[in-house]
Order: C-alpha cells, then sequence, then structure tokens
C-alpha cells in the first residue's frame, strides 16, 4: 500500500508537471521532482524501492549516460520493464521526477514487482540515491578529474563512493573498472561480490596518455603499467604494496573504432558491431554488459542491446545542416575530450585533414574553471585538423590553447552559436563533414540554433 | 610551462625542462626559474615534507634573484605556515612572510575568476582554494584585487611577492592570458645570469590580448 505521503506527493508533483507544460517551461525534468520532494522528502526510496526486480546505479565521471543507455537497449531486448532517468537528469530531484511519471494518481508505480529500476547517478549523489534505492547492482565506471570547481577534488568524490558503500546492501553486487586504479579501490573492504570489467586489447597500449589522475596507491606507492590505454586507465599494478588490476570476468578484445560504429568481441566471442564509437564507449560497453550479467539478463539479450544502443544527446549525434555533416561529440573534460581527440585522430588517419569545431563555454554546468582545456591533448590533432572554428563564450582561449597546440589560426573566433553556425556554412561544402566538440551548454546552444534552423527533428530530450 | 618555452623558442632563447619529483635531487641556483603548481591535500602533504628539506636551498636562490612562480598550494607552502582544518600545523618555507588558515567546513571556498592589478599590469585568472592567506606587516603582495576573493576575500590583497619569486592563487592558463607576466619571469631569469642589458623583442600576441580581454569582459559581467 502507498503511503500517504508519497502518495500526495506524486499528487504534487503530477500538477507541477502538468503546469510547467501548461505554461511551457519545458524541459523541466527536475522541477516535479523538486516539488514532490518537498512534501515526501522520502519519495525516490518509497516508490524507489517498490521496483520489485532490483536496482541498478551507474555513476563515475564519464559514461554515465551511455553506459545506462546501453543496460536499457538490452533491457529492452529483454522484455524487462524498467524505469530510468532517461533525460539524464542525475539528481534526486531528478530520479523523483523519473518516478512519479511512471507512477499512478493513487501513487504507486503500476506493475512495480515486476519492474526494475536504472538509475543513472550524478557522483556527488550516490550517498543519497545509495541510500534511497537500496540497488542490487551498483556501476562506477571510472574516476576523472571532472569540473574541480564543482565538486573539490577527485578524493572528495572518492571519499562520496566510500560514503555511499557504507549505506548500500551487504549483497550487493559492485561493478567495476578492473583497469581504474581509482575505481578499484572501492573493492577494497568490501565483502559483498564484485563484477570486473576491463579491456584486453594490446593494439590501444599507448605512450602518450594525457592528463593522469590517479598518481598513488592508497598505500603511498607509485603506479606503474603494464600497458596503458589512456590518462590513467590500463593494466596497473602497484610498486609498494600488492595490489594489481584484477583479472575481469567482462572483458574486450580485438576491438575496431570506425566512423560511426566500432567492433568488439565480449569475452573472445563473436565479434558484435555497436553504433558508437571511441574507446571510451567500448569501456561503456564494457560497463553495460557486465552490470546486464549482474543484474541477470541473458547473452542474447545483451548481445541485441550492444547492437541497438543509440548515442545519448550531443554523443555522437549527427546533424545535417545544408548539405554538411555536423557530427557531436560532447566534451565536459580533460578524459572525455582526449578520449574524442584519440578518436579524431583515428579518423583522420583515413581522410585528413578534419574541419573541426570547438565550443567552449564556462557557465555552471559546463564547470567555471577552463584551464582544464590545457590538460587536452589538442596537440594530437596539429597535423589533422585542417580549418576549424572558436565557438562558445570562452572562443578566444580556444585560440590561445590550439596557438600552442600547433593548430592553423582560427578561421572564425564568435561567441554566438548563430555566428559560429554562419561561419561554418560559409567555410565548408555540401557533403563535408564538421567535428564538432562542445562543452554541455555550448551544445545546448548550438543544438537550439540547428533547431531553429529546422536542422534537428528529434524533440530536445 | 608551456608558455614560457614558447615564449623563449621564439625568440630564439633556448629552453629546457627538468621535472622534479618527489625525493630528487635538485640545486636550484643551477635554475633560471622555478615553477611549482598545487594538488590535492593527500598530495600537498608528501610535497611539504619534501619542501621542507629543500627550504635553505630555495631560500637560498631566491635570496640571489632566482625568478620563482608558485601557484596555490605552492604558495600556501612557500608562507611560514599552513593550518588544516584539523588544527593541525604544516609548517612552510618562510619565502613569504604569510600564513594560511583553513576556516574549516563553515566557510565556502573561494571560487571564480579573478582580476588583479599587479607591477606586471593587469592580471586575469581563475582561484579556487579553501586556505585564508593572511600577509604579515611589510610583506609585499603580488597584486590589488578588482574582481575575486583574493588572499582571504578581506583584504583584497592576491598572493605574495619577495625579490623574484611571485606565490599566487591563480592559475586558469596563468601565463598563456597574461604574456606580460611571462614574459617580465622571463626577463627576470636571463638578467640574473647575463646582467641587466638583457631585454626581450615583443612577440605577435593577438590571441593572447584577446583571451586576456574576454576574460576581463567575462569576469566584470559576473562579479559585478
Amino acid at each position: 500500500m502507498t503511503n500517504p505521503r508519497t502518495a500526495a506527493a506524486v499528487v504534487a508533483g503530477k500538477l507541477a508537471s502538468a503546469a510547467s507544460r501548461a505554461l511551457r517551461r519545458g524541459g523541466g525534468t527536475a522541477l516535479p521532482g523538486l516539488v514532490a520532494e518537498r512534501v515526501d522528502p522520502a519519495l525516490v526510496a518509497h516508490l524507489g524501492r517498490t521496483l520489485g526486480r532490483g536496482r541498478i546505479v551507474v555513476t563515475g565521471t564519464n559514461g554515465k549516460t551511455t553506459t545506462s543507455r546501453i543496460i536499457a537497449s538490452a533491457m529492452d531486448a529483454d522484455a524487462m520493464p524498467y524505469v530510468h532517468n532517461r533525460e539524464g537528469s542525475n539528481l534526486m530531484r531528478g530520479m523523483a521526477s523519473t518516478l512519479l511519471a511512471e507512477a499512478g494518481t493513487t501513487g504507486g508505480i503500476r506493475g512495480a514487482r515486476d519492474t526494475a529500476g536504472l538509475f543513472e547517478t550524478d557522483e556527488a549523489t550516490m550517498p543519497a540515491a545509495v541510500a534511497a534505492l537500496q540497488p542490487r547492482v551498483l556501476v562506477f565506471t571510472n574516476l576523472f578529474r571532472d569540473q574541480l570547481d564543482r565538486y573539490g577534488e577527485v578524493d572528495t568524490v572518492a571519499g562520496l563512493w566510500r560514503t555511499a558503500l557504507e549505506r548500500a546492501p551487504r549483497d550487493a553486487t559492485l561493478v567495476l573498472n578492473a583497469d581504474d586504479p581509482s575505481v578499484a579501490e572501492l573493492a577494497t573492504g568490501w565483502s559483498g561480490p564484485v563484477h570486473w570489467f576491463g579491456l584486453d586489447d594490446p593494439a590501444y597500449a599507448t605512450d602518450s596518455a594525457g592528463a593522469y589522475d590517479a598518481r598513488w596507491c592508497a598505500c603511498g606507492g607509485d603506479y606503474r603499467y603494464d600497458r596503458r590505454y589512456f590518462a590513467h586507465v590500463g593494466h596497473w599494478r602497484c610498486t609498494k604494496c600488492e595490489r594489481r588490476r584484477p583479472s575481469p570476468q567482462t572483458s574486450a578484445s580485438a576491438v575496431r573504432l570506425g566512423l560511426d560504429s566500432a567492433r568488439l568481441s565480449i569475452d573472445g566471442q563473436e565479434t558484435v558491431t555497436m553504433p558508437l564509437t571511441g574507446l571510451y564507449n567500448v569501456y561503456n560497453a564494457l560497463a553495460a554488459v557486465a552490470a546486464c550479467r549482474a543484474f541477470g539478463i541473458g547473452d542474447e539479450a545483451i548481445r541485441q542491446g550492444l547492437a541497438h544502443a543509440q548515442p545519448a544527446f550531443g554523443r555522437q549525434e549527427v546533424v545535417e545542416i545544408e548539405g554538411r555533416r555536423l557530427r557531436l561529440y560532447l566534451a565536459k573534460n580533460p578524459a572525455g575530450a582526449n578520449q574524442v581527440l584519440f578518436l579524431l585522430r583515428e579518423i583522420a588517419r583515413e581522410r585528413p585533414p578534419l574541419k573541426v569545431a570547438v565550443l567552449l563555454n564556462d557557465r555552471y554546468a559546463d564547470g567555471q574553471d577552463v584551464s582544464w582545456t590545457w590538460d587536452v591533448d589538442f596537440e594530437v590533432l596539429a597535423t589533422s585538423a585542417g580549418r576549424w572554428w572558436a565557438g562558445g563564450d570562452r572562443a578566444e582561449d580556444l585560440a590561445v590553447r590550439m596557438k600552442y597546440a600547433g593548430w592553423e589560426r582560427p578561421a572564425a573566433v564568435e561567441h554566438e552559436a548563430g555566428k559560429l553556425l554562419d561561419a561554418i556554412l560559409a567555410g565548408t561544402d555540401r557533403g563535408d563533414d564538421v567535428f564538432v566538440i562542445p562543452t554541455y551548454t555550448a551544445m545546448l546552444d548550438l543544438r537550439a540554433e540547428l533547431h531553429g534552423r529546422g536542422a534537428v527533428a528529434g524533440r530536445l530530450e | 610551462m608551456i608558455a614560457l618555452r614558447y615564449r623563449c623558442e621564439s625568440r630564439g632563447i633556448g629552453f629546457s625542462l627538468t621535472e622534479v619529483n618527489i625525493g630528487d635531487s635538485f640545486d636550484p641556483a643551477a635554475f633560471d626559474l622555478v615553477l611549482i603548481g598545487g594538488g590535492q591535500d593527500r598530495e600537498q602533504r608528501r610535497i611539504a615534507d619534501d619542501l621542507a628539506r629543500r627550504g635553505e636551498g630555495i631560500r637560498m636562490a631566491i635570496e640571489d634573484g632566482l625568478p620563482a612562480l608558485v601557484v596555490c598550494g605552492g604558495f600556501q607552502l612557500f608562507g611560514r605556515r599552513y593550518i588544516d582544518q584539523a588544527g593541525e600545523i604544516i609548517p612552510g618555507i618562510g619565502v613569504f612572510d604569510l600564513e594560511t588558515r583553513h576556516p574549516g567546513p563553515v566557510a565556502d571556498r573561494c571560487i571564480g575568476d579573478v582580476v588583479i592589478e599587479t607591477a606586471e599590469g593587469e592580471v586575469v585568472g581563475f582561484e579556487n582554494h579553501g586556505g585564508r592567506t593572511y600577509l604579515a606587516p611589510g610583506q609585499a603582495h603580488f597584486g590589488k584585487v578588482r574582481y575575486g576573493a583574493g588572499n582571504n576575500n578581506g583584504d583584497r590583497t592576491e598572493g605574495a611577492r619577495h625579490k623574484n619569486a611571485i606565490g599566487t592563487y591563480l592559475h586558469g592558463s596563468l601565463l598563456p592570458k597574461n604574456p606580460a607576466l611571462a614574459d617580465a619571469l622571463i626577463v627576470a631569469g636571463l638578467r640574473r645570469r647575463y646582467g641587466p642589458g638583457v631585454g626581450l623583442e615583443p612577440l605577435e600576441d593577438t590571441a593572447e590580448t584577446g583571451a586576456h580581454a574576454n576574460a576581463v569582459r567575462i569576469t566584470e559581467k559576473r562579479r559585478s
């Protein structure tokens, strides 16, 4: 039976949602949740725990949204009903909004007993979300330096995650990235099951690893790498204590990265092609496969899930305008941006020089400290980036950064999305691909501009 | 670093970089310029011990005119002491006569864009620090705050300087966007080695000055 306070909260939230739509405030995925949580602060716990198939939470610096979407795709293939904060509204109020949208006016979620819960979760929201949802599976994708002005430090995030684990059910399964020593550290002291995932493909080992966010083991020892893929991710071991990369239960090999898709073999089985590319998406696929296995989804559904995964908003999305294809690669932090650049370098091997637009904003959701762009290896594209455009509120910062990275002078430096788009159209021909690397709000602005010109057919999620 | 290299090499000045890690041997007097950055608390403690062992040598080299740029955590450790949230004292090497206290969780971190006035002109950057730094009477500041919190969100000072050593909370690609500051450090290093007659030819800095001006514009809009 639904708690009366929860039922009242659901009604209040639904009214807020209807009012918001009527007022055309649109896109407000958090508002209904915010209102409902005022009435029942434990709404996420009260509704979330009724999802009888169990809950999965997915967190990490990068890959939360895409990993969750691949898991959702596998659940679709498995015909498993689920609730998912698909819009990526990943704070408590966003989860509350998702849950109350599924609830009936009596306050309960229909068929809750047979439904699963899938929640992408902000790193700093993990302690509250885990306490409320009591998940059966907790997925940690990776830990990189993100927007320091918002979260403080990498160590702070790791501390929040340990707090979350103290509040998790004792028998929950941790799904952990074996190749990220900061994530692997979470297994220390965990008595429940752990499902490790990792990459086993020597072809992607590199010496130029880029930004580095995990210098020391908890024991104080340095990490050494037998194989490094990027940043601090690879086959690591501590030089002082016994810790080393655990052998993963779910691994990928035979990876081939294409322009729009990637091929990989899971545990040496027959290769599968997924409509996402880049090594970072291979890791997202691994995290999703491991999570599905830990959740009891069958192998065939998982294969289908991978094969039909859809890119999330602004991640490898292709937008056509006046015969040009704008390929959007959201980049929110050094690790994510480096991954995009390494992917573009691979693409450029077959078709140089690339036309590139980079957009940098410094609003709250982007992180207000733009110095992170100096931890991004724009140098790797120095010889393959041809004509390029600088956009966003901090376009001039990019012009300086690229000057030092050895890129040519920008064809234009424009703050406004409209002017930037005009400049791009003026400097390209029909049939051209333009590789666009925006920060989060810069992507929203550009997408709104494209939408205004009729270029984005789909609704803004 | 990257800016110093570029601004030297563009003028035909040789540039070589030596990374000094914890425990490495290091003779500061043999170098023309020293840079120290910040880090997380965990890293800070390890570096504090290492720096303490080198304190005497660094102080002597700086008295001799060695230019240094020490940022954030490095700046704090160049003071007399750092008192952390728990009241524990981490001794600094005392290049600057100042101390830094962490006010604990009651106070917010100082985070945001900053514009200051310095002897090298207007300087823009980004600050992100929990500790509040207080200069002793007679200790020179690096700049006067126009926008931002500065040393302690109170006395409008930012950073500290002693001879050619500059300590500051500002980062945010500090040297690329403030080419005059980068050049001042380079000139100080060259003059220490080759005498007071050394000067630098100007570089084409359109991109740098554009980013500087844009940062000032954005800071004015946000902070006023």
